[in-house]
């Protein structure tokens, strides 16, 4: 197959500046160099290429719409784009860098203080620490606010207890933000370092999805921080949920990255493979599938860029990026299974970029919000009426 | 030490160039635009001799309509100190020596000590203009520069151009102009602070009066553009093996000439 061609069918490159464009480009361009000849074997290790951290750090891909503390400042839609061109790669990928940036980074920029912010945005933005986010627990997912995990003051130190689980990066970061309740029954961000005595990391095997990703489980027993490892800046659970929604922004944009990969490469293979004495792409059922693709990918791009220049106004509500994350998801998920059916048994080997990326997609449909859960939370915003069983 | 850069902005390397219907240029529809990738080298070594020297200004220079802007911004992304372009309707049909010229005349303003070059564009691959400055500006030349070493006190340049089996060693004084071969060092990407910060940084518009250069007409005129003549078909040789060998040999020997 050629080079990813990008995808474009409705001119929308033109709605972009000169300098969103040149961030997508030297975006892709790492990405074709750097990540997609390494992926392949990371996916089948089930390993995460942890060496190109402080490369994409040198790149100034983490933090990259913080100003300050060595960050890039780029407004939404060039950050988007990133996001896009990272998922191009591998779901993986993007996630690493939507944790670092969006689950991690920006807490600690928005509800942390100064020494927090000095002590851990230039290294992170740098690449050579890593966070991780610690909100889902094993019996709270879709519900954090029930969450289990408890911060209680014990003279001059907090002391953790609980379990995280399906966390990204676990075992590789340095610090995790981990999200408890104290006995005033409310939630709190804390900064907890790896090595603390009484925290531990377990990583998760057997997936079928995001191998080229490390998950983990967190486990606090009695770990005692100090108090000044807590955000000053934030109660209850407006403080995940408001890092959450960055990371969502970045997976609207990230699945498109995903699907543009699916459809590139089948619509090349389409136009290669012969059967019956012609190429496939020559069938109707291949063609209807195409164009399904592209269709779904043209509306999904329009919808990202939208999000983008309202997040830059400053008008974004958090319903319309769960709007955004919903359809982008499964239209990209939808498109890759259709990809993957076109290239028939080929489909299947991970020669071939498509059957990673489908699986992948599996996970980004449930994380940071289910499908199901965004769709009631746009139904509790249109109607008036919460839909959440509360 | 204030170094010079000379890129041009050419189509992609992925691109399929069609010619246009006037049959002398190319359709520049879908085309996307990029930096010549031997003068990356040479922005890429420019940058570094400032970094290794801790001082010093890194300009990059091109000749060419608006779109040129954008090569020059990726320069200035990826480090480069300022830019100048040269942007003029006279310079439309610029042959190699009017281009030439019109570079030497803006280095003759600027007085750097050193100018750095791609080995050739991969565009049409003429790869005479660095040659023609030299000519023009009476300094020292060195081509397919795969290394480069300056004095500390900034007098003359040690460069290593690749011959055949070698490498060949010269001395050039300063100011002197090299020209990058592949291999000369791995450029960077421009990183995104860089992308941000290079709208912050000068292109300068410079029109053919700005340089005193007057209009004269092209020395070289393009009369057609040929594509290339498509691939014959390859031949599949039927029948058993020992016949099928035979029939190879004899067709590479006398068909082919290539045995």
């Amino acid at each position: 197959m050629e080079k990813f061609r990008g995808v474009d069918y409705y001119g929308i490159e033109g709605l972009l500046s000169e300098e969103e464009r040149m961030v997508r480009d030297a975006v892709r361009d790492w990405v074709e160099a750097e990540f997609l000849p390494v992926v392949t074997e990371h996916h089948r290790a089930g390993t995460f290429p942890v060496s190109l951290i402080p490369r994409l750090g040198e790149l100034g891909v983490f933090g990259a719409t913080l100003t300050g503390y060595g960050c890039a400042g780029l407004n939404n839609v060039a950050y988007g784009l990133i996001m896009q061109e990272l998922e191009r790669g591998d779901s993986g990928l993007r996630s690493a860098a939507s944790v670092q940036s969006g689950l991690v980074m920006y807490p600690i920029y928005t509800y942390g203080s100064e020494a927090q912010k000095e002590e851990w945005l230039p290294a992170m933005a740098r690449g050579e620490r890593v966070g991780c986010f610690g909100l889902t627990e094993p019996d709270h997912g879709s519900d954090p606010g029930g969450m289990k995990t408890r911060a209680r003051r014990q003279g001059n130190v907090y002391v953790l207890n609980g379990t995280k689980l399906w966390i990204t990066n676990g075992s590789i970061a340095d610090v995790a933000v981990v999200w408890a309740k104290e006995d005033d029954g409310e939630i709190y961000g804390y900064l907890v370092e790896r090595g603390t005595p009484g925290f531990s990391t377990l990583d998760i095997h057997g997936k079928f999805s995001m191998r080229a990703s490390i998950t983990s489980e967190l486990s606090f027993q009695d770990c005692r921080i100090p108090l000044a490892n807590k955000f000053p800046n934030v109660k209850g659970l407006r403080g995940p949920l408001g890092c959450l929604n960055q990371a969502r922004y970045g997976i609207a944009w990230g699945a498109v990255g995903a699907a543009m990969a699916c459809y590139d490469w089948t619509l090349q293979y389409a136009q290669q493979r012969i059967q019956f004495g012609k190429p496939i792409a020559s069938f109707q059922l291949v063609q209807q599938k195409l164009v399904w693709m592209i269709t779904e990918i043209t509306k999904a791009q329009l919808l990202c860029l939208q999000l983008g220049r309202l997040k830059d106004e400053g008008h974004v509500r958090a319903q319309q990026v769960s709007l955004a994350k919903m359809n982008n998801v499964q239209m990209a998920l939808d498109s890759a299974r259709l990809a993957r059916d076109v290239l028939g048994a080929a489909g299947i080997v991970d020669e071939h970029p498509v059957i990673r990326h489908m699986m992948n997609l599996e996970t980004v449909n449930t994380y940071e919000g289910t499908h199901d859960i965004h769709t009631l939370i746009i139904g509790r915003d249109i109607t008036g009426l919460d839909a959440f069983g509360m | 030490m204030k170094i010079l850069v000379t890129v041009k902005q050419v189509p992609d390397t992925a691109t399929q160039v069609k010619i246009a219907p006037d049959g002398k240029t190319i359709d520049p529809t879908g085309i996307t635009w990029i930096v010549s990738p031997y003068d990356e080298f040479a922005v890429e070594e420019a940058l570094r001799i400032k970094e290794k020297r801790g001082q010093g200004e890194v300009v990059a220079v091109s000749l060419g309509p608006d779109r040129v802007k954008e090569a020059l911004r990726s320069c200035l992304a990826m480090g480069c100190d300022r830019a100048i372009h040269l942007n003029d309707p006279v310079w439309a049909t610029a042959d190699t020596l009017a281009t030439a010229k019109a570079l030497a005349a803006a280095i003759k303003q600027e007085g750097p000590q050193l100018v750095l070059c791609g080995r050739q564009a991969i565009d049409d691959d003429m790869g005479a203009v660095t040659a023609q400055l030299a000519e023009l500006l009476g300094w020292p030349c060195a081509y397919w520069i795969m290394e480069e070493a300056i004095d500390a006190d900034g007098k003359s340049v040690r460069a290593a151009r690749q011959v055949e089996g070698g490498l060949e060693v010269f001395d050039l004084p300063l100011p002197a102009i090299l020209a990058a071969q592949k291999g000369l060092n791995e450029p960077r990407y421009p990183t995104l602070k860089g992308i941000m910060g290079a709208k912050k940084k000068e292109i300068r518009d410079v029109k053919a009066a700005d340089l005193g250069w007057a209009s004269e007409p092209p020395q070289l005129s393009i009369v057609g553009l040929q594509a290339l003549p498509p691939r014959p078909p390859g031949r599949i040789i039927a029948g058993d093996v020992p016949t099928a060998v035979k029939e190879l040999v004899r067709a590479l020997r006398e068909d082919a000439k290539a045995i």
